[in-house]
């Protein structure tokens, strides 16, 4: 297996604190990968450094061989990384369709459709393309409403359709099921399987130990900003270093895997 | 949907009509010149809100293009000596060196976010404010006058009266465009999350800066007809703090963001300010009255009367459909859902 993506030694400090020291991970394509660890183990500073928008101290950031350390966001998003937020971020006083449009923009450009910047938004196979995902995810019921009258979950589903809009070959989730009704959680892992299945790579963090352990083929493990352990699930769910990471802070009993 | 359309066009033109024979029938030389003062801040506000309003970044300086252009078309003006009709081509001048003006200026503020922004604004606009009274080609603190015109007195403001509606017009066609164009799409998307915004593709330096800019051209070349209609660009009158304020107020009052709000508030309150300096003549009560005006606008409109007025309307026939459905008589099908998210398929406030 090849590869998609992949840090090399990224370093990143803000202030005293250490967020993030040589954390190196991989993803293979064509996989999906769990990110996990205690909080303040710089899951999260790990994906704005990989999106661009976090610059890294030190170390490497690649896609497909590529290197893309310190690229800004919107180069980041054209390489072919989309990502979602851990609080959902999504444009709350345009439609959800108006949403879709945005994300479409790089690719509109990339066909010439941005020469005329007073154009309507969104030709017609945009729109087409944004319903279809809007009819996968299960939200295209409210295309037209404003997306501030969408409930947390389904905002969830809709930052996950618009990052699709775009193609990217990898999808970082930063918690995908944090906050949701257990029948959405399955929902969104479906989703996921699925377009794994159709070529997706993922990357996930998540709290919520029953959806990366059922979901991910390959689980990495942070820990005071770097990889102490990765594996598959069954093998990282028994390993003494995980359990040292997450029982020896112990701040949060959710988060610890065993049960 | 369609007759609705046709509704909407109908009242427009409509307007337009009104507006065009308004200075033909309405020959009392006060109240045209009211007319030229409300369209110049018309094509004002609607310049301020095609950046301001669209991209959530409030501009208190945008005083600096009105003076470019006001001084530009002033100096040149004086010195190719052009009279007659000829001056109006002038203006675009006076826009461009406005424009010219924005590109270092929106490249310096449009580095950092929001609210340090907005005192950004405000500072360059001083240091504008400053430059025009101390070079020597602005005249000092004497400013730029302009020479005689050769309109016959009765009909003195009519030229300022179309080329002000061209302005006006022209602006809000052009913010229409914008807002429903892809470009537009991403100024509101800037609003609303900047940086998520920046993470799906969209380039948002440029697209601040191009909004930035066109809304100076426009606001350059009202600054320009400004300085015809008036006579003189005096450093404190040419760069004054008060119009930001006033444009600003404008926007907020009628709705920031949306297309007609804006318009709204400059045909409320330019007339009123007019009519309370001429009525007080304590030149202090206008300001205090605007003040007054500003807290209740906080107060009770926050969000302003276009997008406010537009929830009450929703929700008013809302409830008249349910009363509707609740007589017995009443044989309408429970069309419940149609009522409430009319306003959301419409994409929000227009």
């Amino acid at each position: 297996m090849t590869v998609l993506l992949h840090t090399e030694g990224v370093s990143k400090s803000f202030g005293g604190v250490q967020a993030l020291d040589e954390a190196s991970i991989e993803v293979d394509e064509g996989s999906i990968a769990g990110l996990i660890g205690p909080n303040g183990s710089g899951k999260t500073t790990l994906f704005n450094v990989m999106t661009g928008y976090e610059r890294v101290d030190s170390g490497h950031v690649y896609l497909g061989g590529k290197d893309i350390t310190n690229s800004a966001p919107d180069k980041v998003f054209a390489a072919g990384i989309g990502r979602t937020f851990q609080l959902t971020r999504v444009f709350s006083r345009l439609t959800v369709m108006e949403n879709m449009i945005v994300a479409a923009q790089q690719h509109e450009r990339g066909q010439g459709r941005l020469r005329n910047p007073l154009a309507r938004a969104g030709g017609p196979a945009t729109r087409r393309r944004a319903m279809e995902l809007l009819e996968f995810t299960g939200i295209a019921g409210h295309a037209g409403a404003l997306a501030e009258t969408l409930s947390y979950g389904q905002r969830k589903l809709l930052e996950l359709s618009y990052v699709l809009m775009a193609r990217p070959s990898i999808v970082l989730l930063d918690e995908p099921a944090g906050g949701v009704n257990p029948t959405l959680i399955t929902t969104i892992a479906d989703r996921i399987r699925q377009l794994n299945e159709q070529g997706t790579t993922f990357l996930i963090v998540e709290h919520n130990m029953d959806f990366v352990m059922g979901l991910c083929d390959k689980v990495t493990v942070l820990d005071y900003g770097s990889a102490v352990v990765s594996g598959p699930p069954s093998v990282v769910r028994t390993d003494p270093k995980v359990l040292d990471a997450y029982l020896g802070t112990a701040e949060d009993d959710d988060d610890i895997p065993v049960g | 949907m369609n007759r609705g359309m046709l509704l909407r066009l109908g009242g427009l033109a409509a307007l337009l009509v009104i507006a065009v024979i308004f200075p033909l029938v309405i020959t009392n030389a006060l109240y045209t010149q009211f007319a030229v003062d409300t369209l110049i801040f018309v094509a004002a506000v609607v310049a301020w809100n095609l950046f301001s309003g669209f991209s959530g970044y409030i501009s208190l300086g945008h005083a600096v293009f009105f003076g470019t252009g006001a001084y530009t078309v002033g100096l040149l003006t004086t010195h190719w000596k052009v009279i007659g009709g000829t001056i109006f081509a002038l203006l675009p001048l006076g826009g461009l060196a406005a424009a010219v003006v924005a590109v270092p200026f929106g490249l310096i503020a449009l580095r950092v976010r929001r609210h340090t922004f907005v005192v950004i604004t405000i500072a360059i606009f001083f240091i504008f404010q400053l430059m025009a009274y101390n070079f020597s080609f602005t005249g000092g603190n004497q400013g730029v006058s302009t020479p005689f015109f050769l309109w016959t007195a009765a009909s003195y403001n009519n030229p300022f009266y179309y080329v002000g509606l061209i302005l006006a017009v022209g602006a809000i066609v052009l913010a229409w465009l914008i807002r429903n164009s892809r470009f537009g799409l991403q100024l509101l998307a800037i609003r609303d999350d900047e940086d998520r915004a920046r993470g799906l593709g969209v380039r948002t330096m440029r697209v601040k800066l191009t909004a930035f800019v066109i809304s100076g051209f426009i606001t350059g070349m009202v600054g320009g007809l400004w300085w015809f209609f008036i006579g003189q660009a005096l450093p404190e009158t040419a760069f004054d703090p008060t119009f930001d304020l006033t444009v600003a107020l404008m926007a907020f009052l009628g709705g920031v963001g949306s297309l007609s709000g804006p318009v709204l508030g400059a045909l409320i309150l330019e007339p009123l300010q007019q009519w309370d300096a001429i009525t007080f003549t304590n030149g202090f009560v206008a300001e205090i009255a605007l003040g007054v005006v500003f807290l209740l606008v906080i107060l009770f409109l926050p969000r302003g009367i276009v997008p406010t007025g537009k929830e009450f309307l929703t929700k008013w026939q809302a409830i008249r459909e349910r009363r509707s459905q609740a007589t017995p008589g009443g044989e309408a099908p429970p069309a419940s859902g149609s009522a409430v998210p009319s306003s959301a398929q419409t994409g929000g406030v227009r």
